[in-house]
Parts: C-alpha cells; sequence; structure tokens
C-alpha cells in the first residue's frame, strides 16, 4: 500500500505550478537549467570567435582537417533524434505507450512512445558513436588538442600549404574544436544515459500517461537543447 | 494561489512535426553546399551561413521545445540569456580592437 502510494506520488502529484512562470517546477527548474547552458555554451562560442578573428594568421579552411561529411551525417542523425522525441513526446500525449500498432487502412504501422523514444536513444547513440570515430581518425592523423603532432600526416601537410592547414594556430585550433565539441558531446552522452534510464525505468513499465508525462517533456527539453546547440556548432566550428 | 498545471492541460494546435524536419535536412544541405560548393564571396557565405544556423536553431526551439507555445514568462527565462550573450562576446572583442 505504502509503495503504490509512493508511485502515485511521483507519478501524479498535485502538480502545483509556481506562481511566478506558471509551469510545473520540474520543468521550471529544466529551463533554469538551460538558460544557464546557453551563458556556458556562449562563453565557449564567444571565446572561439574571439580567438579566431584576433589571431595574426588565418584559421585551417572549412574540410582541410575536418570531415565534414561524417559531421553531417551526425548533424542529420541528432536532427532525426530531434524529431524523434517530439513524435514520442506527441505519442504519450496521446496516450500511446505501445511499441507499435497496425492501424487499420494504413500500411505502416503506428508509432508509440516505446518505439520513439527507442529511435531517438539510437540516435543518440549513433551521435556518440560517430564523434568518437571522427576522434580517434582526427588524432590518429596528427590533429590533437595542443595542435598538428610532430611528424604526423597532418603535420606535412601544414609544412607543405601553410596557410590551407592554419599553421600558424594550430594549437589554438585544436584545442577550441576538442573543447567545443567535447563538451557537447559530453551533453550528448549525459542525455543518452538519461533516456536509457527513463526507457527501463518508467517508458518500459507503463508509468507515463496521456495525464502526466513530465518526465518525456523534460527530458525532451534538454535534447532539443542539445540539438539546438550542434546547429549552431556545426556551422561555426565545421563550415565557416 | 497556485493553479494545476500538466502538460496535457497545455492545448495547442500540434506542429507537423515531419515538415519541420524536413526544413532541418534541406537547410542543412543547403549549408554545406554554401560553404563548399556555391562560388559566392567569403563574408557573403559567413552571413548566409549564420543565418541558416539561427533559422534552424529557431526552427527547433519554437516547434519542437515548443516555446511558439509556451507562456511570455517561461520564454524570458530562455530568452534573457541571448542579449546577455552578445553583450559578453560584444565586449570581449572590444577589448581585443582597442
Amino acid at each position: 500500500m505504502m509503495r503504490a502510494t509512493q508511485v502515485v506520488d511521483e507519478m501524479r502529484p498535485p502538480v502545483p505550478a509556481e506562481p511566478g512562470a506558471g509551469v510545473y517546477s520540474k520543468k521550471l527548474g529544466m529551463w533554469v537549467f538551460l538558460a544557464s547552458d546557453v551563458m556556458f555554451f556562449t562563453a565557449l562560442i564567444g571565446s572561439y570567435i574571439v580567438l579566431r578573428f584576433g589571431m595574426p594568421s588565418p584559421w585551417a579552411q572549412p574540410g582541410a582537417v575536418l570531415n565534414v561529411p561524417l559531421t553531417g551525417l551526425n548533424t542529420f542523425l541528432l536532427i532525426c533524434s530531434s524529431v524523434s522525441m517530439v513524435k514520442a513526446y506527441a505519442a504519450i500525449a496521446d496516450g500511446k505507450k505501445y511499441f507499435l500498432r497496425k492501424v487499420p487502412g494504413k500500411r505502416l504501422q503506428d508509432g508509440g512512445l516505446k518505439f520513439w523514444m527507442l529511435i531517438t536513444i539510437i540516435c543518440g547513440a549513433g551521435f556518440v558513436g560517430v564523434q568518437l570515430i571522427e576522434y580517434i581518425k582526427l588524432v590518429g592523423e596528427g590533429f590533437t588538442p595542443a595542435g598538428y603532432r610532430e611528424a604526423s600526416l597532418l603535420a606535412e601537410h601544414a609544412l607543405a600549404d601553410p596557410i590551407k592547414y592554419g599553421a600558424g594556430v594550430a594549437g589554438m585550433y585544436g584545442s577550441t574544436f576538442f573543447t567545443m565539441t567535447g563538451f557537447h558531446g559530453f551533453h550528448v552522452t549525459c542525455g543518452v544515459i538519461s533516456m536509457l534510464y527513463l526507457y527501463f525505468t518508467k517508458v518500459l513499465p507503463e508509468k507515463y500517461s496521456a495525464q502526466d508525462y513530465r518526465g518525456i517533456e523534460v527530458i525532451g527539453l534538454y535534447w532539443h537543447f542539445v540539438d539546438l546547440v550542434w546547429i549552431i556548432l556545426f556551422t561555426i566550428v565545421y563550415l565557416i | 494561489m497556485t493553479t494545476p498545471s500538466t502538460p496535457a492541460q497545455t492545448t495547442h494546435v500540434r506542429p507537423n512535426y515531419m515538415l519541420i524536419w524536413l526544413y532541418l535536412f534541406v537547410m542543412t544541405i543547403a549549408e554545406v553546399l554554401l560553404a563548399f560548393e556555391l562560388p559566392v564571396s567569403r563574408n557573403l557565405k559567413l552571413i548566409l551561413l549564420l543565418i541558416l544556423a539561427i533559422w534552424k536553431a529557431m526552427l527547433v526551439a519554437l516547434f519542437f521545445m515548443h516555446l511558439k507555445f509556451e507562456r511570455w514568462r517561461l520564454r524570458l527565462i530562455f530568452i534573457v540569456p541571448l542579449p546577455l550573450a552578445v553583450i559578453l562576446v560584444t565586449a570581449v572583442i572590444m577589448e581585443k580592437v582597442f
């Protein structure tokens, strides 16, 4: 009896809204955290802009060092995960707790919360995996947070064409690149772990309902924010 | 003086999420093409890429994060850091320039 009460309290408390913002406290908390994260990433991106455009010699040209097609694929994965996250949110808002269900008259089955959350987790984990592959490849070619490693492939290229590879500012390039994409990757990893936890403890046991799906909404906000930050980072770091 | 507020009580017309996804996908391809294929000046390229990135970020914030349908008080929490961020970057750039 005690256990049942606890579960009910956890999932369906009276949900008093905060008097100021008019939303439930978990959502308000997430928004306040996201606001602080905006400042965190702004500090990183702002420092990058100042360092890059304040340097006397030019940065490496887009695509010279970084693998843009691979990162383009990663961007696609993250965009897909964002849409699957919002589809999960819409599914549970409509009370669809199931994985897939046949719909009369339709060829494709209808996806529920379990399906869309799983897609989101797979895409998110895929993003982290591709980023790891990218890092391993870059370090293997000689691109490290300290710049181009001596006697590496990239160091040789930089000697042959110092303008294209930004030989004069390689150290700064490496440190800003790994700091920004590393912190973003850390955010994505935390998101994937959180979603896995929710998936096994709340989604699979069908603890969310059309009346209360706050956990999905709150993790969704975080996940979309991570996508939003990557959209900016992809342009600034890889394309400009 | 609190009022009950659950996600289920937030009612609005649901956006077409797949259409937003398509916009994001097309704009990402446009960005890559613009960066590597289109013969435009560097400054114009920079401006267009930033516009596309901000546009994509706005689509995610407004429709996926449902900021378009939230109360103004909640939107302010997200909007307030943005001018502060611009001030921060501008101040550091000015220090570098002068």
